[in-house]
């Protein structure tokens, strides 16, 4: 944007946006809102406690291994469906029930099922990402040229070696973006779930906060956790453009 | 650079009418340094149809855009009528390569858009309308909507709404470049027709060396990026007898090749 | 108008005797064929697994549908999603107007484009559910709070729809409303705007998609009144052909919510709209 000629970059709005958010805290307007100067002081604060280190790497543990689990199931059964018409007729109905529908509904199911523990956390990451990291994998299972599969089938690969030599790096795009936007998912998830389990990681510090009316201590958390799903975004972002370059000769 | 139009191609002063369009020393230069158009001066005369003629990506687009009021030039003026160019006006109407029909309205409504812009009142713009619609050939269409017509129909829309507004210059960027071979013959045809009848200045933007014989008074030669003016050619074909034989008139013939030879040099 | 090649094509070539046997291998790879069979499996390893039992808090799928139909016969269950959906319709309502609005105004003008831009690329990546804590904190276990998180769920992407839709206005139609004289009023009244009502109503859709994701969410973690509670509350004793049925409906309640605001779509807007 410009003001009487002077390029002002896009991101710097968040700096007024800090400025009134400071503000709107010191006038105390609402108790939503703490002053953004004694928030960011909580956050140091607390990132030097043991609470909050457990907290993060019961969430980067769980958070990981559903993660891991989400694409490591994921993205098979998106190209296997993206390849199989058949099984694509049959799961497909499933995957776009799931993939927008309210699945904090099904965590007290997995709750009832698995107990209060770490487990119930993954899985729940597990079900909240899987679901667009298996339709972005089967959109780039159809993106694959069918000459490359002819190629594969002349030369005399297997088929595991046209699934791992060809499909999956063909489909490498799709599959990406898949990734991220589950990774994005999987981070909702593991605090939906912590919330719901809430008795471990980052649910059990908000309910403290919360009983103990420390509404700065919960927004420092808030920023750590948009700040790590920005993150999460940004790298994501970056290594989808890295791979992008192949995907308008793919055909 | 200065003009370099060689003498013999310049119009005899008896001969053409009043220049109605003039361009002056017009330069566009666009961010990042892409040279456009440089230093193009030259003129439209009144009640004729001039072809802007070069190839692709030579700015005869940029050019039309500027003298329609829409780009502004980074140097030089554009005179209508002998008043400056500021913005779009009244006696200029444009018609678009991608038609610029709004998907949403009806044939009428695309049509009579100029006249309701200028906050005519209904019933009185869509009585125009209505014979303008008739005029280019859709007379029954009136209620359809652009996605139940054909690309030419859709052209059509767009002509019928420039003319519409009765501006006395109508300019057409590549209006029949997005259509099918025969369409396309057979607007050109039509063009000659409404040329005809119309007593309007048509400016006309074309990469087709054929079209712009078939359907222009006179054609101006644009050279590659950045554009000059390189050649202005005078284009007298008998025109109101039969539309078929003037693609066999031997000055026809002439003229394209003439051109071609002309512009083959900027392909080597 | 040129007189089309249509009337040439009926020339006497013979039509092909219609066959009236479909294979036996069409009929099973017909979708609705497929997609009943996954059903049918789907329910066929529930009422296994529920057998087993898998678990002594795991349901087989007939008492599942049982306590399911009979909560829809006695009303209560008809009930629960009239109190969740409530804050939903608020919120929704809320959403869009304030949403559509500020959507709008971005794509309009460059200044409040830079003001929003960049809060709502960190608002799209985030987990927008913990800031439910923070609401139930501020705001207490009310309606006002449920309707805040259906708020916080759906603006976002109802507004960055909508300034994506006033953006990507076909250039050719701004120039030509130009060339024939628009005023900033005109274009955007008769241009921009119904050129962007497509886009725009994709962004309520989505939109309400999200509430309806938010509603629920206020339900297991502001309190529980309507649906929620009918989960909580029977888990809590352990009735758990019901607690499963509720969570079912909801499931169901979604989809067919979601094919809903999809058919309202395509009705409301008549295809002239879409595209050019």
């Amino acid at each position: 944007m410009e003001i009487k000629g002077y390029r002002i970059p896009a991101m710097a709005s968040l700096l007024l946006w800090a400025v009134l958010w400071e503000i709107v805290g010191r006038l105390g307007l609402t108790i939503l809102i703490p002053p953004l100067s004694t928030t960011l002081g909580r956050l140091v604060e607390i990132v030097g406690t043991d609470g909050f280190w457990d907290a993060m790497s019961i969430t980067l543990r769980t958070f990981l291994w559903g993660s891991f689990i989400a694409i490591l199931v994921g993205v098979p059964v998106g190209i296997l469906m993206g390849r199989s018409v058949i099984l694509d007729r049959m799961l497909l109905p499933w995957v776009n029930t799931f993939i927008s529908a309210p699945l904090s509904a099904l965590v007290p199911v997995i709750m009832a099922l698995f107990g209060f523990g770490e487990t119930t956390i993954v899985l729940t990451v597990v079900l909240f990402a899987i679901w667009i990291i298996i339709l972005d994998a089967r959109a780039g299972a159809h993106a694959i040229s069918p000459s490359l599969v002819e190629m594969a089938r002349v030369y005399g690969a297997s088929s595991w070696q046209a699934f791992t030599k060809i499909f999956v790096w063909s489909a490498l795009p799709e599959i990406l973006t898949g990734i991220r936007l589950g990774l994005l998912r999987a981070v909702k998830g593991v605090i939906i779930g912590q919330l719901l389990v809430s008795v471990v990681g980052f649910g059990r510090l908000f309910e403290i906060y919360s009983s103990n009316f420390l509404m700065e201590h919960m927004w420092a958390l808030l920023i750590v956790l948009f700040g790590l799903a920005f993150a999460i975004d940004l790298v994501f972002g970056l290594i989808e453009r890295r791979v992008d370059y192949f995907a308008s000769s793919r055909s | 650079m200065s003009l370099d139009v060689p003498s013999s191609a310049r119009p005899s002063a008896g001969g053409a009418s009043a220049p109605i369009v003039e361009v002056r020393n017009i330069s566009q230069i666009y961010p990042g340094g892409v040279e456009a158009l440089n230093n193009i001066s030259l003129t439209f005369p009144e009640g004729e149809l001039t072809s802007l003629l070069g190839p692709s990506g030579c700015g005869k687009t940029t050019l039309l855009k500027i003298i329609a009021g829409l780009l502004k030039p980074t140097a030089g003026e554009v005179l209508v009528k002998g008043r400056p160019v500021t913005g779009p006006g009244p006696e200029r109407s444009f018609v678009f390569q991608d038609f610029a029909l709004m998907p949403w309205a009806t044939v009428i409504r695309n049509a009579a858009f100029g006249l309701e812009l200028r906050g005519v009142a209904r019933s009185e713009r869509e009585a125009v309308a209505e014979k303008y619609v008739a005029e280019v050939g859709l007379k029954g269409f009136e209620r359809k909507y652009p996605h139940e017509l054909s690309g030419g129909m859709r052209q059509r829309v767009g002509l019928a709404r420039a003319l519409a507004v009765n501006a006395d210059i109508v300019m057409m960027d590549e209006p029949f470049s997005a259509v099918d071979e025969q369409t396309r013959r057979q607007f050109q045809e039509d063009l000659l027709r409404l040329v005809a009848t119309e007593r309007k200045t048509f400016l006309f933007v074309t990469h087709s060396i054929e079209e712009a014989v078939y359907v222009s008074n006179r054609i101006v030669l644009l050279s590659r990026r950045p554009s000059r003016v390189s050649e202005i050619i005078d284009v007298n074909l008998p025109r109101d007898s039969d539309p078929d034989g003037i693609r066999r008139h031997p000055d026809y013939l002439d003229t394209v090749e003439r051109i071609w030879q002309t512009l083959k040099h900027y392909l080597d | 108008m040129p007189p089309t090649a249509e009337g040439l094509r009926h020339a006497s070539v013979p039509a092909p005797a219609p066959s009236l046997a479909i294979s036996l291998k069409e009929w099973a790879q017909h979708p609705l064929t497929l997609r009943i069979l996954s059903i049918v499996i789907a329910v066929a390893a529930w009422e296994y697994a529920g057998r087993l039992p898998v678990s002594p808090s795991f349901p087989t799928f007939s008492d599942t549908f049982l306590a399911f139909v009979g909560m829809l016969a006695d009303g209560s269950l008809p009930a629960a999603f009239a109190v969740t959906l409530a804050p939903l319709a608020i919120g929704v309502a809320i959403s869009a107007l304030i949403g559509v609005a500020i959507g709008v105004a971005m794509g309009l003008n460059e200044k409040v484009e830079w003001l929003g831009v960049p809060v709502f690329i960190v608002l799209q990546a985030a987990p927008l559910a913990a800031l439910i804590p923070v609401l139930v904190l501020a705001y207490g276990i009310g309606v006002t709070t449920k309707v805040s998180v259906v708020c916080i769920m759906a603006m976002p992407v109802i507004v960055l729809n909508s300034f994506k839709a006033v953006r990507h206005t076909p250039h050719s139609l701004l120039d030509m409303g130009r060339s024939f004289m628009g005023n900033r009023r005109q274009l955007i009244g008769k241009i921009i705007l119904p050129s962007a009502t497509p886009v725009i109503f994709a962004g309520l859709r989505l939109g309400t998609a999200a509430g309806f994701v938010g509603a629920v969410l206020a339900e297991l973690l502001v309190t529980p009144t309507g649906i929620g509670d009918i989960i909580t509350y029977n888990q809590s004793i352990a009735e758990y052909p019901k607690m499963y049925a509720a969570i079912a409906a909801v499931i169901i309640v979604s989809v067919l919510f979601i094919e809903l605001l999809g058919f309202v779509e395509q009705r409301f807007l008549r295809p002239e709209k879409r595209g050019s």
